[in-house]
C-alpha cells in the first residue's frame, strides 16, 4: 500500500523573526467550515456548544480557547478550529472540511499590530480590536482571517497556495518595523 | 552665515555633505537650504522657463525655487526641496535644470528672449505642423524647461504603505495643534498629532515669541514630551497630511529620518491611510510675496523665512538686511535680525499709518519697487512719495502677509471665503464632515488665538463624539491684532514675479484677461500659474488678486481655482509601495509547484495561480517538441496532470438541486447521487458566463467546478443569486478550492495505474464514464471522478492537500513505469481542442450557447437565469459566429488565434468580416495544426474554404471548416 506523506504549507519557510516579531505555523488540526440551514442558528449555537463547549460566535468574534475555536468566518459562516466537528451539528448546519485549505500562522511579538497596520485595513486598536476578535479582511492582496489570540498575538488565515506569499509579504513588513523601531524607545 | 546663539541645531555635531561637488559643512538639525545659507551659498538653482538664477525663498514645504536633486544612479531622487531636505553625513546635493553648471547655464539665454516668450507663447507659435509638436518641439521644450530627472533605473529603495486609525486627528502640531491634542488626550480618547515638520511647535520653533514665560520652542518640545508619555497620543513627524477623503480617511506621507532610511530594510517613506472619528486642521498659514521687478534674485526671501533661519538655525541669509512688508511681521524681522547683530539697512512698511520704535531707517507708506542684482541681490529700489531710493543690500526679507492653509478643507469641493479684515480666504466650517479648523489656517494668527483655538476646535470635536469638554490652562502668550494693507503688486516696469516655479509675471496674468481668459480657472491655464509642484501655494491668492484687478472684479467675486490633493508633491514609489517584484501580485502555489519546478517545467500564471506549462526532457530544445511528445504520451499511455486551480465550491442543503437548476441551463436536481454532469452557466443577459461539472456526492450535497480564473466571479455569482434572487433557498455553499489537491489521470492505461494506488481497485461497471465516490489511497480518503477533458478515459483524484505532494510525485512515479509521464498546459489545450471542448477562450463573454452548438442544454422545462434573455431572437440569429473547427489547407500550414476569417473571395477588411479565430495549436494525433473558432452561420458550413488573415502578424492562409470534434467523434476512447 502506498503511504502518501503530510506537507505542510510553510515547508522551508517558517518560523520567522525580525525584530521583536516572530511567525510560527500553527498546527492544522481539524477545520470545518458551518453554515447554519435557514432558521437553525440558534440550535446550531446550542449543539455546537453541547458538542464542543463554545456558542457559535456573534460577528467578528471567537468563541471557545486554544484548541477548540470558533471563528466567524463572514455571512452565515464560521469555522471550527481544533477538534474535528461533531456529527450532530450535520441535522443545523451544513459542515464542509477545510482542514488542508488553509494556512494558519501565529504573528506575535511588541511590534506585531505595527507589522499587521501595513498589511491590513482594519482598526487594530486595543480599544477596538481585543481578545476574542476577529475580521475578514484584506492582508495586502490577499482575502484574509485575523484573530487577536492575546496582548501581542494573532492568527492570520489565508488560502494555502498563498502560504509563500504570506511569509513573503509579513516578512518585508517585518522588517520595516524593525528598522523603524531600532534605537527608539 | 552663521551667527551667535544655539537655535535649534547641534553645534557640536558637525555634518559634510556636498553641492554640486563642492564640499561643505553643517551641523546636525539643519536643513539642506539652512546649511547651504549657513555656507554662503545664495544661488541654489535656476527657473523652469527663463533659466534665471534663483536662490531660497522659504523655509518649508512650499518652497518653489530651491529644488535638488539627492543621491546617484538608482536612489537618485529629484525635486526635493531644500527647505525640507535634512542634512545628513555624506548627502550629495546637485542643481537642477541647469547646463553646463549653476553659475554658467546655456539656456538663460531665454531669459533674453523673454519677450516673446511671455503665456501662451508656446501654444501660438508650435502650432504648425501639428505633427511636429508630438516629435519636434516638445521634446526640446520639454528638455529646456524642466525640474530634475529620474535616473531611469530601477528603485533600489524600499517604500511602505500602512494604516492608522485614531479617535481625533490633529493635522499640525503648532500652537493650536499641539493644545488641540493635549484638550482632546485629556478626555481620553486616540489621538494621532501629524506634521510634516522634523519636530515639532511650527511657528514657535522660528519665532523669538515666549509662551508660558519660556521661548515658544521650548514650551512646545516640553508639551510634546508630555503628550508622548500619554498611551493614547501618537505624534508622527515628518508626516504630512496631503490629502481629505471620504468617511473621514486622510493620506499621509511620512519621510523617514535620513538615520532611519539608511537602515537595513527600512523604507524611504511610508504612506498612510489614517481613519479619524474627526479631525482637527491646524495646519498654519504661508506667507505670501509681493510682486515687483525682479523680485525673484537670490536674496529675496520671505520674511518669515528670515526669522526661521535666523532663529531655529542661527543662519542669517545676509550681512545687509532690507525688511519690506504690509503688517507688523516686517518689524518682527528686523527686531530678530537687530537682536542677532545683523545689520538692518531699511525698514520698508507699505503701510501709511505704520510707526516704528526699533533703531532702524524707516520707511512708512514706502515699497520695494525693484531688486538689483543678478546671480544675488546687490540693492533695492525704494519708492515712496519722496522718490526712488536704492538701499544696498544683500538680502531682502518681504511680507505681502499670510494665507492661511486652507488646502484640506477645499478637498471635497468645498471654495474658501474671502475675509477682507484678513485680505486673504479663509475655511468655510463645515468643507469637510468631522473636520475642525484651529489657529491661523482659520485666520487667528496672534499666538494666543492659536492656543484658544485649538482647544475650543479639539472640545467641539469631544463633544461631537459624545465626551467631555477639557479645559486645560492657556498659557500667557502674545496676542497682537493683525492689521494688514493688501499689497499684490508694486507697479513698474519690468517683470515682477508671481509665480516662481512656473516662471510667471504679473504681466502674463494681465495678458490672460486682455486674451479674455478672464476666469481664474482659464487664467491659471492660460499662464500655468499654479500648475508647478508647489500648487501655486505661494502664487495662487496673489495672481488671483492680479487678475481680480485687471478684469475690474473684486477678488471674491475672482474665487479661487480649485484646491485638490495632495498638498505637497507625493512619490508615485510611495503609493505603489510594496507593489515592486515578488510583491506586485500574491502568487497562488499548486501543491505539485515544487515538484514541477524539479522537473525544469515552466511556469504560466493562471489568474493568480502558477502552472506548468510542459516539463522538458532531456534532449528537447523546443516547447513544442516537448508538449507534442506529451500529447501523444497520453493518447498511447498515461498522463498527469494537476488540475487544482478549478474553481470547487461545495453545495450543500434541501434546495441545493434546486438551486443547480436555477443557476445552470440544464437539470442538476435529476442526477444520481454518485453521478457527474456538465453544466453550462449563463449570466441573466443570456450570455455563456461559466461551464464545468457538477458531481452529486450526497442526496443533498453536490460539488460544483468552475474554469480556474472564473472561480471567483462564479462564487460571487452564486452569493448575488442566493442573497439577491432565491433568498427562501435553503442552500449554502463554500470554496473548497484549496482543500483538495486533484489530480487528472488521462490515458489508456489511466484505470491501470489507478488500480496499483487506490487501497481497492475499480472496474467500468462500478465507475462508469461520469460517475463519482469516495476513495482510500494509502489509508487516506480521497475523492475520485470519471471524467475526461482529454477524450480519453480519464479520471480526476482528489486528495486533501497536504498529501498533494506526495501523491503527485507517486503519480508521476507510477505513470513512468509505464511510459507515461506529466503533461502540461500545452498539451492540455491541444487534447481539448482535438475533441473540440471549450474553453474561455471560447466563452469569452460574447458567446450563447445557441453560438456554441449547446443550445439544447437550456432546458424547456425549468426557467434558469439568463434563458428568457438568450431566447431574443438578435441572439439566436443564424448569422451569428458559431463554433467551429478549422484545419489549414493552404501553403501556410499555421494557424493562428485571433485571426480574422473572410470569404475567400472577398477583400479581408472589417465589412467583410466572418468570424475569428480562438484557439489553435499543432495536433501531433492528426498530423496538422487545428484550430476552433467562431464563423457567422458556420453550422452550416462545415466543408467550405475560408480564409484566414492576420492583419497583426501579416500571416494568411486558407481553412476548410470541419466539425470542432476531430478526435473520437463518438466518444468510444473515453467511455471505454
Amino acid at each position: 500500500m502506498v503511504e502518501l506523506q503530510a506537507k505542510s504549507p510553510f515547508e522551508g519557510l517558517l518560523p520567522l523573526s525580525v525584530g521583536s516579531v516572530g511567525v510560527s505555523e500553527v498546527a492544522p488540526g481539524h477545520l470545518t467550515s458551518i453554515a447554519p440551514f435557514r432558521g437553525q442558528a440558534k440550535a446550531l449555537s446550542a449543539a455546537l456548544k453541547d458538542a464542543h463547549g463554545m456558542a457559535a460566535p456573534a460577528p467578528n468574534r471567537v468563541t471557545g480557547r486554544e484548541g477548540a475555536r470558533a471563528l466567524w468566518f463572514g455571512h452565515d459562516m464560521l469555522m471550527l478550529q481544533g477538534p474535528a466537528a461533531d456529527g450532530a451539528l450535520r441535522k443545523h448546519a451544513a459542515l464542509t472540511d477545510q482542514s488542508h485549505g488553509w494556512a494558519i500562522v501565529r504573528l506575535e511579538g511588541a511590534d506585531a499590530a505595527e507589522v499587521l497596520a501595513r498589511l491590513a485595513p482594519i482598526d487594530l486598536r486595543d480599544s477596538q480590536f481585543k481578545r476574542g476578535h476577529t475580521a475578514r479582511t484584506e492582508l495586502r492582496h490577499m482575502m484574509a482571517s485575523i484573530t487577536r489570540l492575546g496582548p501581542q498575538s494573532y492568527q492570520v488565515m489565508v488560502f494555502r497556495g498563498f502560504a509563500e506569499t504570506l511569509v513573503h509579504d509579513l516578512k518585508v513588513a517585518m522588517q520595516s518595523v524593525a528598522a523603524r523601531a531600532v534605537g527608539s524607545g | 552665515m552663521r551667527v551667535e546663539g544655539h537655535g535649534l541645531i547641534d553645534r557640536t555635531t558637525p555634518v559634510g555633505f556636498s553641492f554640486d561637488g563642492h564640499q561643505y559643512t553643517g551641523y546636525a538639525g539643519d536643513t539642506l537650504a539652512s546649511a547651504l545659507l549657513a555656507n554662503g551659498i545664495r544661488l541654489v538653482g535656476r527657473s523652469f522657463k527663463y533659466h534665471r538664477p534663483r536662490g531660497i525663498l522659504t523655509a518649508g514645504s512650499e518652497e518653489p525655487n530651491a529644488l535638488v536633486t539627492l543621491g546617484l544612479e538608482a536612489g537618485q531622487e529629484p525635486n526635493v526641496r531644500a527647505t525640507t531636505a535634512e542634512l545628513f553625513e555624506g548627502m550629495l546635493a546637485r542643481s537642477q535644470n541647469a547646463w553646463p553648471s549653476l553659475n554658467f547655464d546655456v539656456m538663460a539665454v531665454n531669459d533674453l528672449a523673454a519677450p516673446f516668450l511671455g503665456a501662451g507663447f508656446y501654444y501660438k507659435t508650435f502650432m504648425w505642423p501639428k505633427a511636429f509638436w508630438e516629435k519636434l518641439y516638445e521634446p526640446v521644450i520639454r528638455r529646456a524647461a524642466g525640474l530634475g530627472a529620474l535616473s531611469g533605473a530601477p528603485n533600489a529603495d524600499k517604500y511602505e504603505k500602512a494604516f492608522a486609525h485614531c479617535d481625533l486627528l490633529v493635522i499640525g502640531a503648532g500652537p493650536a495643534g499641539l493644545m488641540a491634542a493635549l484638550t482632546a488626550a485629556r478626555a481620553g480618547v486616540d489621538v494621532i498629532l501629524c506634521d510634516e515638520d522634523t519636530r515639532t511647535g511650527g511657528r514657535l520653533n522660528a519665532e523669538t515669541l515666549e509662551v508660558a514665560g519660556q521661548p515658544g520652542a521650548d514650551w512646545a518640545a516640553a508639551l510634546t514630551a508630555d503628550l508622548s508619555a500619554m498611551p493614547n497620543v501618537r505624534i508622527m513627524t515628518r508626516t504630512t497630511v496631503m490629502g481629505a477623503y471620504d468617511q473621514g480617511t486622510y493620506g499621509a506621507i511620512e519621510k523617514l529620518a535620513p538615520d532611519t532610511v539608511m537602515r537595513a530594510g527600512a523604507p524611504r517613506e511610508c504612506f498612510w491611510r489614517i481613519v479619524a472619528k474627526r479631525a482637527v486642521l491646524a495646519a498654519g498659514a504661508l506667507e505670501r510675496p509681493v510682486a515687483f521687478q525682479d523680485n525673484d534674485r537670490p536674496g529675496v526671501m520671505m520674511a518669515g523665512a528670515v526669522r526661521a533661519y535666523l532663529n531655529r538655525w542661527r543662519v542669517s541669509p545676509g550681512k545687509n538686511v532690507v525688511v519690506f512688508g504690509n503688517t507688523d511681521s516686517a518689524h518682527r524681522t528686523a527686531a530678530d535680525l537687530l537682536a542677532a547683530g545683523v545689520h538692518v539697512s531699511a525698514l520698508i512698511d507699505a503701510r501709511h499709518h505704520a510707526t516704528c520704535d526699533l533703531d532702524v531707517p524707516f520707511h512708512a507708506g514706502a515699497k520695494v519697487a525693484q531688486a538689483h542684482g543678478r546671480k544675488g541681490l546687490e540693492a533695492v529700489s525704494v519708492a515712496s512719495v519722496s522718490g526712488i531710493d536704492k538701499i544696498q543690500a544683500d538680502c531682502l526679507a518681504m511680507s505681502g502677509g499670510w494665507n492661511p492653509s486652507v488646502h484640506l478643507t477645499c478637498h471635497m469641493g468645498a471654495r474658501p471665503v474671502w475675509s477682507p479684515d484678513h485680505e486673504a480666504f479663509l475655511p468655510v466650517a463645515g468643507a469637510i464632515p468631522g473636520l475642525e479648523t484651529a489657529g491661523a489656517c482659520q485666520g487667528d494668527f496672534s499666538t494666543r488665538a492659536c492656543l484658544e483655538g485649538g482647544v475650543v476646535a479639539a472640545n467641539r470635536a469631544l463633544d461631537d463624539m459624545g465626551k467631555k469638554a477639557q479645559s486645560p490652562d492657556l498659557p500667557m502668550a502674545e496676542d497682537s491684532a493683525y492689521d494688514i494693507t493688501a499689497l499684490w503688486a508694486v507697479p513698474g516696469k519690468g517683470r515682477a514675479w508671481l509665480d516662481f516655479q512656473n516662471d510667471v509675471t504679473v504681466k502674463d496674468v494681465k495678458q490672460s484677461a486682455t486674451e479674455n481668459f478672464r476666469s481664474v480657472e482659464h487664467m491659471k491655464r492660460y499662464t500655468t500659474q499654479g500648475m508647478a509642484t508647489d500648487q501655486g501655494k505661494n502664487s495662487n491668492v496673489a495672481a488671483l488678486a492680479v487678475l481680480a484687478d485687471a478684469t475690474g472684479q473684486g477678488i471674491p467675486e475672482t474665487g479661487t481655482t480649485t484646491f485638490r490633493p495632495p498638498y505637497v508633491p507625493v512619490s508615485v514609489a510611495s503609493m505603489g509601495a510594496g507593489s515592486q517584484g515578488a510583491g506586485f501580485a500574491p502568487q497562488r502555489h499548486m501543491t505539485s509547484h515544487k515538484a514541477s519546478i524539479e522537473r525544469a517545467a515552466p511556469m504560466i500564471e493562471v489568474g493568480l495561480w502558477y502552472r506548468p506549462s510542459y516539463f522538458p526532457k532531456p534532449g528537447e530544445t523546443h516547447w513544442r517538441q516537448s508538449c507534442d511528445r506529451e500529447v501523444t504520451m497520453v493518447r498511447t499511455h498515461v498522463g498527469i496532470a494537476d488540475v487544482s486551480t478549478l474553481g470547487k465550491i461545495d453545495i450543500q442543503g434541501p434546495d441545493a438541486g434546486a438551486f443547480l437548476d436555477f443557476v445552470y441551463t440544464n437539470t442538476f436536481s435529476t442526477l444520481k447521487e454518485g453521478r457527474v454532469r456538465y453544466g453550462l452557466m449563463l449570466r441573466e443577459d443570456g450570455h455563456v458566463m461559466d461551464d464545468g461539472t457538477t458531481a452529486r456526492i450526497g442526496r443533498d450535497h453536490y460539488l460544483m467546478t468552475t474554469t480556474t480564473a472564473a472561480a471567483g466571479q462564479v462564487m460571487r455569482h452564486l452569493d448575488f443569486v442566493h442573497q439577491c434572487l432565491c433568498p427562501q433557498m435553503d442552500v449554502r455553499f463554500v470554496s473548497v478550492t484549496e482543500h483538495w489537491a486533484q489530480f487528472a489521470i488521462a490515458g489508456p492505461k489511466s484505470r491501470a495505474l489507478l488500480n496499483g494506488l487506490l487501497d481497492q481497485a475499480i472496474d467500468d461497471a462500478g465507475w462508469p464514464f461520469m460517475s463519482c465516490g469516495g476513495v482510500q489511497v494509502g489509508g487516506i480518503g480521497g475523492r475520485l471522478f470519471r471524467i475526461s477533458f482529454s477524450g480519453e478515459q480519464g479520471y480526476e483524484l482528489a486528495i486533501p492537500a497536504r498529501y498533494g505532494d506526495s501523491l503527485f510525485r507517486e503519480l508521476l512515479a507510477r505513470a513512468e513505469a509505464m511510459e507515461g509521464g506529466a503533461y502540461g498546459m500545452e498539451a492540455l489545450n491541444i487534447l481539448r481542442i482535438e475533441k473540440g471542448f471549450i474553453t474561455h477562450s471560447e466563452i469569452d463573454g460574447r458567446v450563447t450557447a445557441f453560438d456554441i452548438g449547446m443550445d439544447r442544454m437550456v432546458s424547456g422545462k425549468k426557467e434558469c437565469i439568463g434563458k428568457a434573455a438568450a431566447a431574443r431572437p438578435g441572439l439566436r440569429d443564424p448569422a451569428r459566429p458559431q463554433l467551429v473547427g478549422l484545419k489549414p489547407v493552404g501553403a501556410v500550414q499555421e494557424l493562428l488565434a485571433g485571426a480574422h476569417l473572410f470569404n475567400a473571395d472577398e477583400e479581408a477588411i472589417s465589412a467583410n468580416d466572418q468570424g475569428y479565430i480562438t484557439s489553435v495549436g499543432y495536433s501531433p494525433t492528426v498530423g496538422h495544426f487545428l484550430g476552433l473558432g467562431f464563423l457567422k452561420d458556420g453550422r452550416a458550413r462545415h466543408g467550405e474554404k475560408i480564409r484566414m488573415v492576420d492583419h497583426l502578424r501579416k500571416s494568411e492562409t486558407l481553412c476548410e471548416v470541419i466539425d470542432p470534434v476531430v478526435f473520437d467523434p463518438e466518444g468510444g476512447r473515453l467511455r471505454g
